[in-house]
């Protein structure tokens, strides 16, 4: 069975890079995710960008609606995911709209922060 | 002298912040370089004279300080230096030309679905345009804090989500090339009907507004539409002269001084329409430039064609299924056919929620009820638009059609 944890924040992006908020955060995320990692059960993780960053898509009598920011619809509940690796924000929409949940309810897109990989 | 010079610079913003877009693939650093290599050309200009390419000294010049700018941060990471030496391989010698695709993928970088709508009429403004934030903030009537805040939360945006600096393919550009007409639309309306402060027409947005839409039109010569907003601009503004009194207040269509119509603004709108009609793609802003044009080309206001402006808001409802549409289409209809049928339509509207916070309509009711003599009914509709605190402009109007009745 997978499992998906859903992370919550109270800020709306993560702190400035080079902070010391930051160091603590990274190595705080680090060494739960290595415990996985050693004990075999990640698949994948990551981190999103700031909510603010997020854009919906909705596909309605087969025209592609795209607004800024996340849904504000209160009906809707998350469901499902999908990670796609694109050039783009128009290359990831097109995918995006493909996906049933937009002509039922509604897509976001919210971009995963690039993670250097360390060493 | 730096008047003009400021005028100079600004005609040559959009090429320079598009083409250093390219080069540095960011925004804000793109708009950073032109702005440093303007405060160069500030300085220089007034001693050197202006050279005879001005918009090539602009690139080159913003393309040394962009460089110079991504040397200081490449001590940070390898991948900046990438870049550095990416935009120092760019295009050496004496100038970058300015590309077409350039200019037109920075419009549409700016008017992208995915930024919030205020954002890319703001964003406009101050990418393409070259407007300072203040007078951003002022056209807009916000704090400009306010205003920065927007543009920084713009430009976060497209740098986090990945928003491309491109012209779309074929597939997309109908879709997207509504959203780049929508911002020009948006500002001249702005500009025309001001909805905020004391003025009722802002000259210099309409001005803004009527160059970008003959820059895009220029840009995409097979795209009948851009074509149409541009013949719609045009006709539109060749009334403003005559759609204020002498102080400011708002003159009805019907009691506007046709001779202070610009004839030369409404014989290039014309022209420009009917090459729009000749690529036999019909659209909305190629119908509203149309009904526009039934009323530039008639003398007195009687002699209008109100039938076939009437079956030109019918024809529109199809691309633009709006309550505002068919509120036009009733006013059409209750010229060619007398208030009784035009109200009927007004009244179905008037219940509406979101067209009772519209002045626009309840002027329209009023007017048609007027006609109708049912004159408590039309002062009623009139301050109905009251209520709503429109511009200065037509509440000074409406104060006075209430004085006639009552």
């Amino acid at each position: 069975m997978k499992y998906m944890l859903l992370l919550n924040r109270t800020a709306d992006a993560l702190p400035e890079p080079g902070t010391p908020e930051l160091g603590r955060i990274i190595q705080e995320y680090g060494a739960a995710v290595e415990a996985m990692g050693r004990a075999g059960v990640l698949i994948d993780c990551g981190a999103l960008t700031a909510r603010s960053s997020t854009t919906t898509v909705r596909v309605r009598d087969g025209q592609t609606i795209i607004t800024d920011g996340p849904s504000a619809e209160i009906k809707e509940q998350l469901g499902g995911y999908t990670i796609v690796e694109c050039a783009d924000l128009d290359e990831a929409l097109k995918w995006a709209a493909a996906i049933p949940a937009a002509r039922d309810a509604s897509v976001e897109i919210r971009p995963i922060v690039a993670m250097q990989a360390p060493g | 002298m730096s008047g003009s010079l400021d005028q100079l610079i600004r005609q040559h913003w959009w090429a320079a912040v598009a083409t250093l877009c390219r080069l540095t693939g960011d925004l804000d650093a793109a708009e950073d370089a032109v702005q440093d290599a303007c405060v160069a050309a500030l300085e220089r200009w007034p001693v050197t004279g202006v050279p005879g390419n001005a918009r090539g000294w602009l690139i080159g010049v913003a393309r040394h300080k962009a460089v110079d700018r991504m040397r200081r941060e490449a001590i940070r990471g390898a991948k900046e230096a990438a870049s550095v030496r990416e935009l120092d391989e760019a295009g050496h010698g004496p100038d970058i030309p300015a590309e077409p695709a350039d200019t037109l993928s920075l419009m549409f970088l700016c008017c992208h679905p995915a930024l919030d709508a205020s954002a890319r009429v703001a964003l406009t403004l101050r990418s393409v345009c070259g407007l300072p934030t203040a007078e951003i903030a002022a056209a807009f009537l916000v704090p400009e804090e306010t205003m920065a805040k927007r543009l920084v939360r713009a430009k976060a945006k497209i740098r986090d989500a990945r928003i491309p600096f491109r012209v779309p393919g074929q597939a997309e550009l109908p879709g997207r090339l509504g959203g780049v007409l929508r911002v020009i639309y948006v500002l001249f309306t702005e500009g025309h009907m001001a909805s905020r402060g004391e003025a009722l027409v802002r000259g210099d947005l309409c001005d803004t507004a009527i160059s970008l839409a003959r820059a895009v039109a220029g840009l995409l010569p097979g795209e009948p539409e851009a074509m149409g907003l541009l013949a719609l601009l045009l006709l539109t503004d060749a009334r403003r002269a005559a759609r204020t009194d002498e102080v400011g207040d708002l003159v009805l269509l019907e009691d506007q001084d046709r001779s202070r119509w610009d004839g030369d603004l409404i014989a290039e709108g014309e022209a420009v329409l009917e090459a729009a009609l000749r690529c036999g793609r019909p659209g909305p802003y190629q119908l509203h430039a149309a009904i526009a044009a039934c009323h530039s080309t008639t003398g007195s206001a009687d002699q209008t064609d109100w039938r076939q402006i009437a079956l030109l808001y019918g024809e529109l409802i199809r691309y633009e299924p709006t309550p505002v549409v068919e509120a036009n289409r009733a006013v059409a209809v209750a010229m060619a056919e007398g208030p009784a049928a035009g109200l009927v339509i007004l009244d179905a509207l008037a219940y509406h929620p979101q067209l009772q916070r519209w002045a626009q309509l309840h002027i329209a009711r009023a007017e048609l009820l007027r006609r109708l003599g049912r004159d408590g009914d039309a002062a009623d509709a009139y301050r109905a638009a009251l209520d709503l605190e429109p511009a200065a402009a037509s509440r000074s109007f409406i104060a006075r059609r209430i004085r006639e009745m009552t």
